[in-house]
């Protein structure tokens, strides 16, 4: 069970879709407007389960426990090959006489 | 406890700003459409030597400019005899935090110190963030970095969640928000919780930041080459690159034309849940500078110091794809690997540069840091993924949402030029449409002041 102190991840709705904004598209009228921070847990708490986080500014923020220990996995994607050619093709034009080289 | 409804927090929006900018704009106003830009400007108390030594504080610019001989090379292979002018790029990812956006941070931040602030807010998903972040890890503030994140299936850009991470990398807490602009609300919200500063990137502390980049192009290239550069190719979104650059040129006492440039993305809805992750460029795109040039005011602060038109010479779109190429023939040619994001410019400098005579010098005024999710392969992988077709072929039939083109051929990435006294004239009607009575004779002063024209213009425009 994540404890307290344990660094977790939450999650709110701040305004649901009824009380979102008029000017803005259908498509993200229907869906609630969402909010995620990061903090210390204040108390004992289940994934999923309400809680208060401590930020890193101090701030307290009432959410549901999303994850404990959050961390990134962004990357530099599936290879993309055509980056390759592109490369290949100015080298080439540049170094390798003709302006037609493609 | 005061009600913090979004229609409640909304009403609160001018005190609210009043006490986090620690600056009342009211004082500026005529009460029409006209207000005192320069006086907004000069109210700050900072001159152009104060800004670059606050900046040395941080260790803030004088970043390389660097010679781009092998893109000019083969940009004169592409040009008709006689042109291909010789291409430059300022190397602002030189910068602590990566980008040119900390000569912004450091000036709000320095200002949020001496004035006693606890911490900063500011609400970006761009590079803008880190700076602050970096700023405020050097002057010992606390800060929060708000940013619009995830579409309602929590799907991020990879460059976006790359940026969070490195807000926090550099002691930030990061504020994660779904599409809409009801970002905004939070802000607030967040500027009346904590009275923390609003480190706004249309502040005139911004702007102010931004000057020395222009300055300092200047300086650099009569020191280096004993002349001044004839144009400088500034990436536009909000406008404020744009407007602290030029004014920097001008303080200089340079002539240089200054173009901007920004990524086609025409038909994308900016607050769209589904169009979010369909766009390959959170920034420096015409989702932002096309509204933002013409409507300054849209901005997070009741008067934008970012006033674009004012200083544009030329506007010019190019395609996403164009701009991924470009990325990928800067490491190639020049060995220099740099976010895709910063270098719409280039891409645009790589065209114009093809117009212009060989004995001419054009400088792209920024480059950003590049990374694991702010890396051309992150980007065009994450389009493929989201059923975005990626391949080669003409850049024309690139359609943004739908198909990222990269060029068969380099000769084919153009300039598209932008029609200004178009932009000028909406520019003229969104003013006019913001005030109930008709334009005053101080009001058409300034429109011919904010869209570089004359009251003849004005009154043709009404």
């Amino acid at each position: 069970m994540p404890r307290k102190d344990d660094w977790g991840l939450v999650h709110r709705v701040v305004l649901r879709p009824e009380e979102r904004t008029a000017n803005i598209p259908e498509e993200t009228k229907k869906v609630p407007f969402e909010m995620w921070v990061k903090g210390r847990l204040k108390s004992d708490a289940d994934l999923g389960q309400e809680v208060t986080v401590v930020t890193r500014t101090g701030r307290e923020v009432r959410g549901t426990l999303l994850e404990v220990n959050p961390t990134y996995t962004h990357s530099f994607g599936d290879f993309v090959p055509e980056i390759l050619t592109i490369g290949d093709t100015v080298r080439q034009m540049l170094f390798g006489g003709s302006a037609d080289a493609s | 406890m005061l009600p913090d409804s979004y229609q409640a927090v909304l009403s609160r929006k001018a005190e609210i700003m009043k006490a986090a900018v620690g600056m009342d704009f009211a004082q500026f106003e005529s009460g029409s459409i006209a207000f005192d830009y320069e006086g907004m400007l000069a109210a700050t108390g900072y001159s152009l030597q104060d800004v670059i030594e606050i900046q040395k504080g941080f260790s803030v610019g004088n970043t390389p400019l660097l010679e781009l001989r092998n893109l000019t090379e083969l940009a004169r292979k592409l040009a008709p005899p006689g042109k291909g002018a010789r291409i430059f790029i300022k190397d602002e990812a030189a910068n602590p935090s990566g980008s040119f956006k900390v000569r912004r941070a450091a000036t709000s931040v320095y200002h949020a110190r001496k004035q006693g602030y606890p911490g900063v807010v500011t609400a970006t998903s761009g590079n803008y963030g880190a700076a602050v972040a970096s700023c405020c890890a050097m002057a010992g503030l606390r800060c929060i970095v708000i940013q619009e994140c995830f579409d309602s299936r929590r799907t991020g850009q990879p460059e976006i969640i790359e940026k969070a991470r490195k807000c926090e990398a550099l002691g930030a807490e990061v504020v994660q928000l779904s599409v809409g602009p009801e970002l905004f609300y939070t802000f607030l919200r967040t500027l009346e919780e904590t009275g923390y500063f609003n480190a706004s990137l249309y502040t005139a502390y911004g702007i102010l930041g931004i000057e020395t980049l222009g300055y300092e192009i200047a300086m650099q290239f009569r020191e280096r080459l004993g002349r001044d550069p004839d144009a400088v190719v500034c990436t536009n979104a909000g406008g404020g690159n744009l407007t602290g650059t030029a004014r920097g040129l001008i303080k200089a006492g340079c002539q240089a034309q200054v173009i901007a440039a920004s990524v086609n993305l025409k038909g994308l809805h900016m607050a769209s849940d589904t169009s979010f992750n369909r766009k390959s460029f959170t920034t420096g795109h015409t989702g932002f500078g096309m509204p933002f040039s013409t409507w300054p005011d849209r901005s997070d602060v009741p008067r934008s110091a970012a006033r674009p038109l004012r200083y544009m010479d030329r506007y010019v779109t190019v395609n996403q794809g164009e701009v991924f190429y470009m990325t990928e023939v800067l490491a190639s040619l020049e060995g220099l690997e740099k976010g895709p994001a910063g270098n719409t410019s280039l891409a645009a400098a790589f065209a114009l540069a093809q117009e212009m005579d060989r004995d001419q010098c054009l400088v792209v005024q920024e480059t950003e840091y590049t990374g694991a999710g702010k890396h051309l392969n992150a980007q065009l992988s994450f389009a493929r993924r989201n059923g975005i077709e990626v391949r080669f072929g003409d850049p024309e039939e690139e359609v943004p949402g739908q198909s990222i083109i990269l060029p068969e051929h380099p000769r084919q990435i153009r300039a598209r030029e932008v029609d200004l006294d178009h932009m000028r004239r909406s520019l003229i009607r969104n003013a006019l449409a913001s005030v109930d009575h008709p334009p005053t004779e101080a009001d058409l002063e300034f429109l011919a002041q904010e869209t570089r024209t004359d009251k003849k213009f004005v009154m043709e425009a009404l």
